[in-house]
């Protein structure tokens, strides 16, 4: 099937090498120095960008990335992605903490989804991570599917094998490292996406310049998209101080350590 | 208040362990407790809880509710936490009841919460427990909304069993989709590596693929004795995000594969042991085995921020010797 229109959602999260310290703020927890962290991408968010990427070549598609989060940090971030692989790009301009609401998160998008221009939901795939490094509830997806009207939905993704008549199969990952294999009649259908196969791809300057051509107008004119957060309350949030008295074992025979490593795995 | 305990059956209609622990949590809310189960059968399921004092049992079964598969799957859920009126649904955190949870909340105009480790009611107010930014901060939460749908994390909660017989009101549910589940691709039994039900959680650290003190890489042997502490003590199989990739890349041990990660951009595993080996790293890394009960750790550098405050026991000591011997004294 040709033209595929594949929208990809994802935002940006702090750095996974930064230390991260919650604070309560003006509207509830938040994270010390936010704005000052560094960003990327969200990992599996980027995953599902670079699988898109990869099918949108194969079936002549185009994909959109639709991010949630703050535009100063997404234009700091996108110099990189854009890099990457080739993309149009829809902003709100909103949070993108993990302390915000799903539900919320989830209506902004598929508002933003829906607004896309030339959209035909015949041929739309929506994409994105089945988990993120920052909220992780795996539950946007699910509620921009249905609030689309798309009840094809897979999570877990590592596969899609898309045929010439439209129709694809989709790996997914269950439990105790297992996949189920589906097969579905075509689009429209949410796949949230775990590691996909795909590396990163390598920087591409030419990429970037042209995706940059098309995201510079697009943050300027990002929605806002402010998330209230209204009915929910955090009543704490914590590092957990979970620091365990660490005994060293040194020097003590390799023969020693095993045995008591044996007698701990048997006990 | 009204608590709706709603899950899928496994094979034959039983209910899984995950299942018994998110009937534990609904169960520990307190108010009237509804039962609502899906699957192929779910006659076997209800059974094996008729006596936890639920007032009422619903069900949809059938065929096309036989696999795990978001358009049958929230139709049944839909169907049956429209028909129970609960204020609180419980779900277990499976990947199946995963798949749909968040959507048949959006369907039913519901709040939704995902993943909980903790679920109590404290002086009328229901307080759920979660982990943020990959399991690096906890919070407890609060809801306004009712209904409110919840999934509770396996090893969080005791299991509830209370054999009897149920009676139970079966419920229809129309199914729309376009999908069909093909297959089940699970690994051969003798080639099993990820074991959620396993005690012993092993940790490979990127140590194993790295230039050992010849000089030479020695990935032969290393997979040789990962596979041997496998096979000897029925573990569980993760590894850091730097020993996946380079496996990936053709430059590690040929059996992991992303599945096997573990920590900021991988899975953070239950089980009551972890034994982590050549595992390096500060904190963003060390997640991995956050739910992990007792630790042990096993590599070179006294230091490491891996094990320091964070395993119980330290050997400072070559993991490939020391591996080797344990699978010996195993065997």
């Amino acid at each position: 099937m040709k033209g595929l229109q594949i929208v990809v959602l994802g935002s940006i999260v702090p750095d996974p090498l930064q230390t991260l310290e919650p604070i309560t703020g003006p509207t509830g927890p938040a994270l010390k120095n936010e704005m000052m962290l560094p960003a990327v991408l969200d990992p599996w968010a980027g995953h599902a960008l670079y699988e898109a990427a990869n099918l949108a070549k194969k079936v002549e598609g185009k994909v959109t990335l639709v991010a949630l989060g703050p535009k100063a940090k997404l234009q700091q971030v996108m110099m990189n992605v854009a890099q990457k692989v080739p993309f149009e790009i829809v902003v709100l301009d909103g949070p993108a903490s993990g302390f915000t609401d799903a539900a919320e998160t989830a209506k902004a998008l598929a508002g933003a989804v829906e607004k896309i221009p030339g959209l035909d939901k015949g041929k739309l795939l929506i994409f994105g991570g089945w988990q993120s490094a920052s909220r992780g509830t795996g539950a946007v997806l699910q509620m921009v599917g249905e609030l689309l009207g798309i009840t094809d939905q897979f999570q877990g993704v590592d596969e899609i094998k898309v045929s010439d008549d439209g129709s694809f199969t989709v790996l997914e990952r269950i439990e105790g490292g297992s996949y189920q294999q589906s097969s579905c009649q075509g689009a429209p259908a949410v796949l949230g996406w775990a590691t996909g196969n795909l590396p990163e791809p390598p920087n591409n300057p030419q990429v970037g310049m042209a995706n940059m051509r098309l995201i510079m107008p697009a943050l300027q004119k990002a929605a806002p998209a402010p998330l209230k957060g209204e009915g929910l309350r955090y009543q704490s949030v914590e590092v957990p101080s979970q620091r365990r008295e660490t005994r060293i074992v040194k020097n003590a025979s390799v023969d020693d350590i095993a045995r008591e490593i044996a007698d701990w795995i048997k006990a | 208040m009204k608590v709706l305990f709603l899950a899928h059956t496994e094979e034959g209609g039983s209910l899984g362990k995950a299942a018994l622990e998110a009937l534990g949590a609904a169960k520990g809310l307190g108010g009237e407790l509804t039962i609502g189960l899906y699957g192929a059968e779910v006659q076997a399921g209800a059974d094996s809880i008729a006596g936890c004092g639920a007032t009422k049992f619903y069900g949809v079964a059938g065929a096309d509710f036989a696999s795990a598969r978001y358009g049958s799957d929230a139709s049944a859920c839909e169907a049956i936490a429209k028909a129970a009126g609960a204020d609180v649904i419980v779900m277990p955190a499976t990947a199946r009841a995963s798949r749909v949870a968040a959507g048949v909340a959006m369907r039913l105009g519901a709040a939704v919460d995902t993943r909980l480790t903790g679920l109590e009611a404290v002086g009328g107010t229901i307080v759920g427990t979660r982990w943020f930014y990959r399991q690096r901060m906890v919070g407890r939460v609060e809801r306004d909304a009712r209904p409110w749908l919840v999934t509770v994390d396996s090893g969080c909660f005791d299991a509830c069993t209370a054999p009897g017989t149920a009676s139970v009101e079966m419920l229809s549910a129309t199914v729309a989709t376009r999908t069909v589940v093909t297959g089940i691709k699970s690994p051969a039994a003798d080639a099993q590596t990820i074991r959620p039900e396993a005690k012993l959680l092993l940790v490979a650290g990127a140590g194993w693929g790295k230039s050992q003190p010849d000089g030479q890489k020695h990935l032969d042997e290393a997979s040789q004795l990962i596979l041997g502490l496998l096979s000897a003590t029925q573990c569980s199989l993760g590894s850091s995000k730097s020993l996946v990739d380079q496996s990936g890349d053709g430059g590690a041990l040929p059996f992991l594969t992303h599945m096997h990660q573990v920590g900021q951009t991988g899975s953070t595993p239950r089980h009551a042991k972890g034994l982590a080996t050549c595992c390096h790293g500060e904190e963003p890394h060390v997640v991995g085995w956050r739910f992990i009960g007792e630790r042990r750790a096993v590599n070179l550098d006294a230091g490491c921020g891996w094990a320091q405050g964070k395993a119980d026991v330290l050997y400072v000591a070559d993991a490939f010797a020391v591996v080797n011997k344990v699978v010996e004294l195993l065997k």
